[in-house]
């Protein structure tokens, strides 16, 4: 055939781009729920009395694309906390009025819609994002905007700007304490296994520095592409190491194969210890709970964890979205973010920003997790750090926390080898 | 040396996926020359039909039953993805043949309706399968060398698909026909094969054993709607560096990339493994633009 090369070309040109495709779906953490619901569950807000005084508020979550499997949920329990908010009489007399926009999964649309947000809506606040390539995105949008931004989700910290709160973890929320808790209760030798991105390896380099410190070592350190799913020479290297202990910062579907071999290669939770930082409720109900019974996981909420503010959560969300749905630890850092711009805007008592910033300094909110509060430097929040080990029905058992709320530390300068990191 | 058979092992158990996801390909893309960037999602429907008969056999049947399931999820994989094959091709692909850039683009955006089609019927997340219990486990041939029986049940079922290809393809009436048509088609059609029919049943066939394989890859992997566009890649690469249009070819080329993936993959990195891998496929298609067995046939002039 004559066109045979030209064929060929073209060929080669589509298979790179499915495999870009396919890494980008990789990053698909587990989170939850079709696009269409999504749609259905667009602006409602606005039901209850005073339609010319409410004031409109942002989101802005992937929902549609790779990242809607993650965000729609989060988005969920925005637009929950919203009503619940407005049902008891909306903020300073006022309704709140959510404006739901897609970020599609793409950082550029992102920036877009933060900035059709704040200029054309005037939305007093934005909740949003997921990846740390959309709230990088976000950030030069809002800062030049002024506007406010509530990011849920934990991160690999070594970010601060004065226009976004922090309401996830930022490292030494969760991967720092989650590797002392191993060294002490585990064993010293480490396993670093992670997806080829970001957020691993600056996690990776933070627990490097850590092991250097408090007396760990480190085994090997290994990273596989986004979407990777052949597992078995990994597990086959794990094997010849030994190590006490994997810790594992894989994102997405790879999660899924990994577990999956490891159980096949004959390692049980029982001769091996691994912790993830990215497997939450969601992502245990895509791997199956009997694949993964027995691991461990930190983070600063589970569905499990047991105070009042949760089990009223958990049930009003199952009540909004359905008894199969699941709480998990974005879903909560989400929905405590809109109360506690909330409380900080009646503090303020005003919706103008650089007020509502003022009063949100060392506020506090009696979170479904536990009690947070916001930082007055870094305008991150303390948490709580829990570790649990996830049960046959999918959901974690509770087997240590921090006892009280962390104070986040996102460029680790309480830490004497923190430097280490930060200069580099 | 444990750690070294096992390796081995590991490097055959890959190249036993490859050569299950390759073979259908092999005859779409190596036989009949479609470039049908929808067969992951082939593979895909092969994947939820388990999942879908899973759930059948958890609603319906009692628990001492579950084991079959698997059994009859591949014979189900294989029809389910049979059907929407022979359906693809007499409504689509029959009508770009010759065109290879506008069956590419085509296949493309099939792939992606596929994909959004399997969303909105499963959802977005992954699902999880849970494999019958005489897979679990594994053979223990001493402490550091236990090989999974899901690993062994795999290059087994890839044995037996090969050989029913080879069957089909040499010993059967509508092999020879499929063979025929491929190689000399005016003169098949003068003999009085329709070759129509031939064309439609080869995509068809090829499209029930990417099915076959998507069934037995929820065994060792996520089962989501982009499961197909994981293993597509490395389909082709299979097909292409194995020369297109002889089975032997495939079966050389998944061997090929299986054993040497694994190889580098344990010497270096998964990343740097994957690369040294692919920069020698280009580097072997340069010296053999045919691939390992090439194949002097009238389709090819």
């Amino acid at each position: 055939m004559r066109n045979q090369k030209g064929m060929r070309v073209m060929l080669a040109a589509c298979l790179s781009l499915t495999a870009l495709m396919a890494g980008c779906g990789a990053q698909t953490a587990g989170p939850s729920e079709s696009p269409a619901s999504a749609a259905a569950a667009s602006p409602s807000g606005t039901s209850a009395g005073g339609k010319e005084d409410a004031v409109p508020v942002g989101i802005l979550h992937s929902l549609t694309g790779t990242m809607s499997i993650s965000e729609v949920s989060v988005k969920d329990a925005e637009m929950m906390a919203i009503e619940e908010i407005n049902k008891a009489g909306g903020v300073l007399g006022k309704q709140l009025k959510p404006i739901v926009e897609d970020g599609a999964s793409d950082w550029p649309t992102f920036a877009e819609k933060t900035k059709k947000l704040l200029q054309k809506d005037k939305a007093a606040v934005i909740f949003g994002g997921w990846t740390s390539s959309s709230r990088k995105a976000v950030l030069p949008v809002v800062e030049q905007n002024k506007g406010l931004f509530f990011y849920p989700v934990q991160y690999e910290g070594l970010e601060s700007s004065p226009y976004i709160f922090y309401t996830g973890a930022t490292t030494n929320q969760q991967i720092v304490p989650a590797v002392t808790w191993l060294l002490q209760n585990k064993g010293k030798k480490f396993f670093l296994l992670g997806s080829d991105y970001v957020f691993p390896r600056t996690a990776n380099k933070i627990i490097k520095e850590q092991l250097k410190a408090e007396g760990g070592q480190l085994i090997a350190e290994e990273y596989t592409p986004l979407g990777h799913t052949d597992y078995n020479t990994i597990i086959s290297k794990i094997k010849k190491d030994k190590p006490d202990v994997i810790f594992n910062t894989l994102n997405g579907d790879s999660n899924v194969a990994f577990f999956k071999q490891l159980k096949d290669a004959g390692i049980s939770s029982k001769d091996l210890t691994t912790l993830s930082v990215s497997i939450a409720e969601e992502e245990i109900r895509g791997i199956g709970a009997s694949v993964l019974e027995g691991h461990y996981a930190a983070w600063n909420y589970f569905q499990t964890t047991d105070t009042p503010e949760n089990k009223k959560f958990v049930e009003a969300y199952k009540a909004k979205y359905g008894k199969d749905r699941v709480t998990d630890d974005p879903i909560e850092a989400g929905y405590f973010g809109v109360y506690l711009w909330a409380e900080a805007v009646k503090k303020a008592g005003s919706f103008e920003v650089e007020k509502v910033k003022a009063a949100a300094k060392e506020l506090e909110f009696q979170a479904p997790g536990g009690k947070v509060k916001i930082d007055g430097e870094n305008q991150h929040v303390y948490k709580t750090v829990r570790i649990g080990q996830v049960q046959a029905d999918g959901q974690f058992k509770e087997v240590w926390n921090s006892g009280q709320p962390v104070k986040p530390d996102p460029f680790l300068k309480t830490y004497p080898w923190g430097s280490e990191v930060t200069k580099k | 040396m444990a750690l070294l058979l096992l390796q081995l092992f590991n490097g055959i158990s890959l190249s036993s996926i490859l050569l299950l996801i390759g073979l259908g390909l092999a005859i779409t893309f190596g036989l009949m020359n479609v470039i049908n960037m929808a067969h992951g999602e082939f593979i895909m429907i092969g994947a939820y039909m388990a999942y879908t008969i899973q759930q059948l056999f958890q609603k319906l049947l009692p628990a001492s039953a579950f084991g079959w399931y698997f059994i009859l999820s591949l014979g189900a994989a294989f029809a389910a993805a049979f059907a929407v094959g022979w359906l693809l091709e007499i409504t689509l692909i029959r009508h770009l043949y010759g065109r290879p850039l506008d069956s590419l683009l085509a296949t493309w955006g099939v792939s992606l309706v596929l994909q959004q089609l399997a969303r909105q019927l499963f959802g977005a997340p992954n699902v999880a399968v849970k494999a019958p219990e005489w897979l679990e486990g594994g053979l223990v041939l001493s402490a550091d060398l236990i090989l999974p029986y899901k690993r062994l049940f795999i290059l087994a079922l890839a044995l037996v698909c090969l050989a029913v290809i080879y069957f089909y393809q040499y010993h059967t009436r509508g092999g020879r026909r499929m063979q025929a048509v491929m190689q000399n088609r005016p003169m098949a059609s003068s003999l009085g094969i329709s070759t129509r029919r031939v064309d439609a049943q080869a995509f068809a066939f090829g499209s029930g054993m990417a099915g076959i394989a998507g069934c037995a890859l929820t065994l060792v992997g996520p089962i989501g709607p982009t499961i197909g566009t994981y293993y597509i890649v490395d389909a082709f690469m299979v097909v292409v560096l194995g020369g297109i249009g002889k089975l032997i070819g495939t079966v050389a080329g998944a061997l090929g990339i299986g054993v040497l993936n694994t190889a580098f993959e344990y010497t270096t990195s998964a990343t740097l493994g994957k690369v040294i891998v692919f920069s020698l496929i280009i580097a072997f298609l340069q010296w053999r633009p045919s691939g390992f067995v090439s194949w002097k046939a009238r389709a090819l002039d």
